[in-house]
C-alpha cells in the first residue's frame, strides 16, 4: 500500500520501498486480529473502493459523484448471483464486478461529454437512476426491504467465520489494488495522466481524449463493483444505501483525506472513516453525517493533501520538487509550468 | 382528460419548486462558479425554519415566508465569506465537495433534533379548494404556483432591468472586462449569493404547507434540480426555469402514463439533452471549467 510514496523516493530507497510494501501487508494480514473481523473486512471493501474512486479522480482528473451506482448494481448483481446460483462467492463477485463495467460504459460515454463539476452532477444524477431502479424494481432487488439473505459460498471453507472470510475476500482486494497500480504505471496510464494534465495537448498528440477517459471510468467502475460485491457478501445483504448518492460522497471523503491523487492514501481514508463510523454506531450516535460532514468541511479548508499527501510532502527532500513531481504524475509527461506554480490550486493535481 | 389537467397542474406546481431552486443555483453558479450543494438543505431548512417559527414563536406562514428568507440570506452571506471565499481561488469542485459537508451536516443535525419522521406544519393560508372549472384544486397549491411565477418572473425583471442586473450579468460573463472598466465585482459576490440561498429558504417555507417536513426532504430533491440545471444549461436564468417546470410537468404526466419511468424520467431526458446538446438547452458552450 505503500507504493506512491516509494515511488518519489526513487530507486535510492529501494530498500524502503521493499520495507513500506512489507509494512503495509503486515498491517492487512493482521487487521481482523486487531478489529472485530467484519468491520476489518468492510475496510478492505472500502479501501478497494476509495483506490478505485482515486484511480479516477487522481489519476484522470474526474471527480464523479456518482461511484455508488458501481459499487450497488455489483452489490445486487453479486447478491443475486449467490442466491440464485450458489456459486462460489468469487464468482458471484467477479459477475457483480463485470455488471458494474456494464452499466459504466453507457453512463462513462455520456458522461465525459461534460467535464469539471458538469461531470460531477452528470455521473450523481445516473447514479440517482440507478437508484431509483433498485428502488421501483422491488421484485428483483427487494425495494425498501433490500436483498436479503445473500450466502456465502466456497467449496472447502467455512466462510459463517467472519475472520475467515477476511482471508478469503483478501486476495480478490490485492488483485484488485494490484490492478489499479499497474494501470497507473502502465503506458495506458500515462496517457490518461497526460489527458489530465492538458487534454487539449494529448489530443494534438493524436491520443482520443474521450476514449481514454471512458475506459479508466470503465475500469475504476468494475473496481468499485469488485469492493461493492464483497462488500455485500460480508454484510449478508444488499440494500438501498449502497446505491443512494450518501454512499458515493463517503467513497469521495475517504479519497480526499486520505489524499486526492495518492492511491493508497485512499486506503487509509478508507480505514479513517469506516473505524469511525463503527465508533460513532457502537457508542449509540446515529447522525454519523454531522461528523464526516465535518470531516470534509475541515479536510477541504484546511488539509486539502490529506493525510497520505501530507505525510509525502514532508518526506520529500527539498530543492528537489521538480523531479518528484516529475515522477509523481508520470514521467514523460509534459507539464503545464502554470500549474505547478500554484500548488493546490487544482483538485487533481498533487503540489 | 380531467386527470390528465389536474397531473399537469401537479407538475406545474412541483415545477415551481425545481425552477425556484435551479433559479437560486443558476445565480449562484453565474456569479461565483459554485454548484452548490446545500442548497438542497437550505430548502429543508427553509421548511424548518417555518416549523419552528410557528412552534416557537406562534409566527404563522406570512411571517415565516418575511423572516426565512432573510434569516437564510444572512447565514447565507456569512458562510460565504467564512469559508466558501476562501476556496474561490481553487477548482470549483473543492467548494462543490465543501457544500456537499456542508448539507450532510445540517441534514443530520435536524434529523437528530426532529428524529427522521414528518414534523407537521399546519398553518398554511388558503385552506379548501378553488374551483377550477373542469375540477376543483387545492387553493394554497395555486398561490404555490403563483407565487413561484411571480418570483421567477421579478428575478429575470431584476437581471435584465436593473443596473445591479446589469452589473452581475456582465461579471457573470466577462468578469475581467467588468473589472477593467472599474466595476467592483468582488463586492456583489456575497449578495448574490445570499440572494440564491434566500431563494431557496424560500421555497423551503412554500412547501411546509404542502409538504412531508423531514430532515431527508431536500436531499432527493438536489439530485433532480442539479439534473434540471444540467438540462436547462448551468448558469442560465431562463433554463433554469423552463427546465424546472418541463421537468415537474414531466414528471407528473410520466406519473399518470408510464408510473414505472416517472422518477427516472429526468434521468433519462438528461441523457437525450447530454447527446443532441452537451452544454444544456439554453447553456453557452462550456468554458474551461
Amino acid at each position: 500500500m505503500i507504493l506512491a510514496l516509494l515511488d518519489r523516493l526513487g530507486a535510492r530507497r529501494a530498500w524502503l520501498r521493499w520495507g513500506l510494501l512489507a509494512a503495509g501487508l503486515v498491517s492487512v494480514l493482521g487487521l481482523p486480529w486487531v478489529l472485530y473481523p467484519p468491520v476489518a473486512a468492510d475496510i478492505l471493501c472500502w479501501g478497494l473502493f476509495a483506490v478505485a474512486f482515486d484511480l479516477l479522480l487522481g489519476h484522470a482528473g474526474l471527480l464523479s459523484f456518482g461511484h455508488a451506482a458501481f459499487w450497488g448494481t455489483s452489490a445486487y448483481t453479486t447478491g443475486l448471483i449467490a442466491i440464485h446460483a450458489g456459486v462460489p462467492f468469487p464468482l458471484a463477485v467477479a459477475g457483480g464486478a463485470v455488471a458494474a463495467a456494464v452499466v459504466a460504459v453507457p453512463i462513462g460515454l455520456l458522461a465525459v461529454r461534460r467535464s469539471g463539476i458538469y461531470f460531477a452532477m452528470v455521473t450523481l444524477a445516473f447514479a440517482q437512476m440507478i437508484y431509483f431502479i433498485a428502488n421501483q424494481w422491488g421484485d428483483l432487488t427487494g425495494g425498501e426491504n433490500g436483498l436479503q439473505g445473500i450466502p456465502r459460498e466456497l467449496p472447502g471453507l467455512d466462510l459463517s467465520d467472519s475472520f475467515v472470510y477476511y482471508y478469503a475476500a483478501l486476495p480478490l482486494v490485492l488483485a484488485g489494488l494490484a490492478a489499479a497500480w499497474r494501470i497507473v504505471h502502465s503506458p495506458f496510464g500515462r496517457v490518461v495522466a497526460a489527458v489530465r494534465d492538458n487534454p487539449a495537448r494529448a489530443r494534438a498528440l493524436g491520443y482520443s481524449v474521450d476514449r481514454y477517459k471512458v475506459v479508466v471510468f470503465t475500469v475504476s467502475a468494475f473496481l468499485s463493483g469488485l469492493a461493492g460485491g464483497l462488500y455485500a457478501v460480508n454484510h449478508g445483504f444488499a440494500s438501498l444505501q449502497e446505491v443512494y448518492w450518501t454512499t458515493s460522497g463517503k467513497v469521495v471523503v475517504m479519497t480526499v483525506l486520505g489524499g486526492i491523487g495518492t492511491l493508497w492514501g485512499s486506503l487509509l481514508g478508507a480505514a479513517a472513516v469506516v473505524r469511525l463510523e463503527d465508533w460513532l454506531s457502537t457508542s449509540g450516535f446515529d447522525e454519523v453525517g454531522i461528523v464526516t460532514g465535518s470531516l470534509f468541511i475541515l479536510v477541504v479548508l484546511l488539509f486539502r493533501r490529506g493525510i497520505w499527501g501530507t505525510v509525502s510532502h514532508l518526506l520529500q527532500p527539498r530543492g528537489d520538487t521538480a523531479s518528484m513531481q516529475s515522477a509523481d504524475s508520470g514521467n514523460g509527461t509534459v507539464r503545464d509550468p502554470a500549474a505547478g506554480d500554484r500548488p493546490e490550486r487544482s483538485l487533481v493535481r498533487e503540489p | 382528460m380531467t386527470s390528465f389537467l389536474q397531473q399537469a397542474f401537479n407538475g406545474l406546481v412541483s415545477g415551481g419548486f425545481y425552477a425556484l431552486l435551479a433559479l437560486g443555483l443558476a445565480v449562484i453558479f453565474g456569479m461565483l462558479h459554485v454548484v452548490n450543494f446545500a442548497h438542497g438543505a437550505v430548502y429543508m431548512l427553509g421548511a424548518f425554519g417555518a416549523v419552528a417559527l410557528q412552534d416557537s414563536a406562534g409566527l404563522g406562514f406570512w411571517w415565516a415566508l418575511l423572516l426565512v428568507p432573510l434569516a437564510a440570506a444572512l447565514a447565507g452571506m456569512l458562510l460565504e465569506r467564512l469559508l466558501i471565499h476562501r476556496l474561490a481561488a481553487l477548482d470549483p469542485l473543492y467548494n462543490f465537495l465543501l457544500t456537499f459537508g456542508i448539507a450532510l451536516v445540517c441534514q443530520d443535525l435536524l434529523r437528530m433534533k426532529y428524529g427522521a419522521q414528518s414534523t407537521p406544519y399546519d398553518e398554511g393560508p388558503f385552506p379548501g379548494t378553488l374551483d377550477l372549472g373542469l375540477f376543483d384544486y387545492p387553493a394554497y397549491q395555486v398561490f404555490v404556483l403563483g407565487a413561484a411565477a411571480v418570483v421567477c418572473l421579478a428575478v429575470w425583471l431584476l437581471l435584465t432591468r436593473t443596473r445591479v442586473g446589469t452589473v452581475v450579468r456582465a461579471a457573470t460573463e466577462r468578469p475581467e472586462l467588468t473589472r477593467a472598466l472599474g466595476i467592483d465585482t468582488a463586492r456583489w459576490v456575497m449578495p448574490v449569493f445570499g440572494f440564491g440561498v434566500a431563494l431557496a429558504a424560500l421555497a423551503g417555507v412554500l412547501a411546509a404547507p404542502m409538504r412531508a417536513v423531514n430532515s431527508g426532504m431536500g436531499a432527493d430533491l438536489i439530485i433532480v434540480v442539479f439534473a434540471v440545471v444540467v438540462i436547462g444549461g448551468l448558469g442560465s436564468i431562463p433554463g433554469a426555469v423552463f427546465a424546472g417546470f418541463a421537468i415537474g410537468m414531466l414528471q407528473a404526466l410520466g406519473n399518470l402514463y408510464v408510473p414505472v419511468l416517472s422518477q427516472t424520467s429526468v434521468f433519462l431526458l438528461m441523457a437525450v439533452v447530454l447527446l443532441v446538446r452537451p452544454a444544456g438547452l439554453f447553456g453557452k458552450e462550456e468554458h474551461a471549467l
